[in-house]
């Protein structure tokens, strides 16, 4: 896959920043506000495929980085898992407890567990995503050459 | 403080699933490891939870407890009948892991069929723990969405087309299951099952010919998941095209618990049994016995033979349900109700040990051969002795021949469908019985006996393949002792009592 012109490499980099930062605003908010992990995640994700979009599957040498998203896909899982298994030991011991301190319902820092647990959703949901797009982005690759 | 026991039969499956690409970076054998161990640590567990019940059979995660009586979150549910369907599916994924070590090496990509086969049994296991409907069809999707990559695994082309129907009939089961849990939710306004019981039980909802609206879109859903014949398209390709052990997995598990068991829990326990759900199950059980036995008989590949004989004893486990709705709705005869669902239950656990063995067998065949057509076999007995002997276990328990689990619960079945009144199903079951004999005869002629082959090297098979495979033929003998009423009421009763209790 070539890259597209100059204009849109440059405009696709700007955007992606904004993209990518109100990815992780959804992403970390997801407790007190309307979205959450999964929406947060797929905006980041989009913000790297608005890159790969424009700048062609060769400049960030991707094929080779391929294994690597699968990776953090299979860590965020493995971590959320974890965090629930820690429930066990902490609070009321129960698989999935909520233990931390809860705070002042509105804030930022409230509700516990949930927003440590939103954001590895949001990372899963974006290495899952930005995983298939590479595949097949990738396959159509091989296919063609 | 809970027993968290029952959450470690989810945990551990998705945690190994997910380790096991990890640990593979730094350390190859790794994902042996994991698979034996994980997969050792379940067995046990089931085993002992079955032996030894714990006192409290719920477990709220998050602990979110019900506040007066209204449930909050979503609870598993760890009853008779789902520590019985815990004990089927853990046993034979722990032969089917020991098997698969030595088999799945001929295969490329191994890493991924790890991590597929545990999402695959924490589906499965979440399936039958879970209290909550819209979470049973979530976990039916884990297990779905893990069977259809592990159908497809050897990525050739009959294995990517037997995959792509299998998703396509499926996808389609999942959207009337979908359809039929979101029927009910709007109806009664819960999706705990135990509550949804209560609900409908109390005549909170009126219009009774909406309540059979979406019992026929779960029955249209779960039949297609668990292959009744005129809904069974995919599974003697899908079956047949898995690699073995998947294929013992599939056809000794899946469509038990995406199948049989969402049939027992939803239209036996959640839903009252009433005269015209009980026919049509009865029907489709019984039209799944005949058809599945007759396309059966004629079939050379070996493991589409297996396939279709996987329909034609569901449809016995199946038509000895119906009949113990039927005669709970009739209210007649009461004392033959346990009788037929120790019958059901009773297929369901033998069929699968010995269809997981034959599918094992008919892998190692294909491990040493390279062939699974019947006709192009012959004289294999003397080459290997050890899959003889199993696959001829496998094949007179699958028959009804006596001193096998198969025959005991067959019996139980046929002599449940007499007592109960229903002659010509009892009638039907012999028959099917006879023509199973018949198709294994060809089975084991084709294969083992008859002319030996010449001019072709032999594999060896390895090891841990035989050992899993004499494992299970030691069980095919081993279950016959569930006729006695000490051993049932250790492992059958339980789970019988819970789909009788639900109709006091």
């Amino acid at each position: 896959m070539k890259g597209m012109s100059v204009i849109v490499k440059k405009v696709a980099q700007l955007l992606s920043a904004m993209i990518f930062v109100f990815g992780m605003y959804i992403a970390i908010h997801g407790h007190i506000m309307p979205g959450g992990g999964f929406t947060g995640g797929v905006l980041l994700a989009s913000s790297f495929i608005v890159l790969v979009l424009a700048q062609g599957l060769e400049y960030f040498k991707l094929k080779q980085q391929r294994e690597r998203t699968s990776l953090v896909e299979s860590l965020s899982v493995l971590l959320i898992l974890l965090l629930g298994f820690s429930g066990l030991f902490a609070g009321s011991m129960v698989f999935f407890g909520n233990y931390l301190p809860k705070g002042q319902p509105g804030e930022l820092l409230s509700a516990g567990n949930i927003p440590i647990y939103s954001i590895l959703i949001g990372i899963k949901v974006a290495a899952t995503l930005f995983t298939i797009f590479l595949a097949l982005t990738i396959y159509k690759e091989e296919v063609s050459t | 403080m809970e027993n968290p026991v029952l959450i470690f039969f989810i945990f551990l499956p998705f945690l190994a699933a997910f380790i096991i690409p990890l640990l593979n970076l730094f350390w190859d054998q790794a994902k042996t490891i994991v698979l034996l161990l994980v997969s050792l640590v379940l067995f046990l567990l089931s085993a002992i939870i079955v032996i030894n019940p714990p006192q409290i059979t719920m477990y709220a995660p998050g602990g979110w407890y019900p506040v007066d009586n209204i449930p909050l979150g979503i609870h598993l549910v760890g009853d008779g009948l789902s520590r019985f369907m815990l004990l089927i599916i853990n046993t034979l994924a722990f032969f089917c892991a020991i098997y698969a070590i030595p088999y799945i090496k001929l295969f490329t990509g191994q890493k991924y069929f790890y991590t597929l086969f545990f999402l695959q049994l924490a589906g499965l296991n979440g399936v039958v723990l879970t209290g909550d409907m819209f979470n049973l069809f979530v976990f039916m999707e884990v297990a779905a969405k893990a069977s259809y990559a592990l159908v497809a695994f050897g990525v050739k082309k009959t294995e990517i087309e037997a995959s792509f129907k299998y998703q396509v009939i499926g996808g389609l089961a999942s959207l009337f299951m979908l359809f039929g849990i979101a029927m009910l939710y709007w109806m009664t306004s819960t999706l705990n099952m135990a509550d949804i019981s209560v609900v409908l039980k109390n005549n909170h909802v009126d219009n009774t010919s909406l309540i059979r609206f979406a019992q026929l879109f779960l029955l249209a859903g779960v039949a297609i998941k668990s292959a009744m014949i005129p809904f069974h398209a995919w599974l003697p390709d899908a079956h047949s095209s898995a690699p073995s052990p998947v294929s013992a997995m599939l056809s000794g598990v899946v469509i038990k618990v995406l199948g049989v068991y969402v049939i027992l829990r939803l239209f036996i326990n959640v839903f009252e049994p009433c005269g015209f759900m009980s026919m049509v199950i009865a029907v489709l059980g019984g039209i799944s016995m005949t058809a599945g036995v007759i396309l059966a008989i004629g079939a050379w590949d070996l493991k589409r033979l297996l396939a279709y004989h996987s329909i034609s004893q569901m449809g016995y486990v199946l038509m000895g349900t119906g009949i113990g709705m039927g005669v709970i709705a009739s209210g007649e005869n009461p004392e033959v109700v346990a009788l037929t669902f120790t019958g059901a239950m009773f297929h369901m656990i033998n069929h699968s040990v010995f269809k997981g063995l034959l599918f094992l067998t008919a892998g190692s065949i294909e491990y040493s051969t390279g062939n699974l057509d019947l006709r192009r076999m012959g004289g294999l007995a003397q080459y290997m002795p050890l899959t003889m002997i199993a696959s001829f276990a496998a094949s007179m328990a699958i028959a009804g021949i006596p001193p096998f689990n198969g025959f005991f619960s067959k019996f139980t079945i046929i002599v449940a469908a007499i007592q109960g009144g229903y002659y010509f199903r009892a009638a039907l079951g012999m028959l099917v019985g006879i023509i199973t004999l018949a198709s294994f005869v060809k089975f084991q002629r084709y294969a083992f006996f008859g002319k030996p082959l010449t001019g072709i090297t032999l594999k060896q098979t390895p090891v841990l393949m035989n050992v899993s495979m004499i494992a299970l033929a030691v069980l095919c003998l081993l279950m016959s002792l569930f006729i006695f009423p000490e051993v049932r009421a250790v492992f059958l009763d339980p789970a019988v009592n819970i789909l009788i209790e639900s109709t006091d």
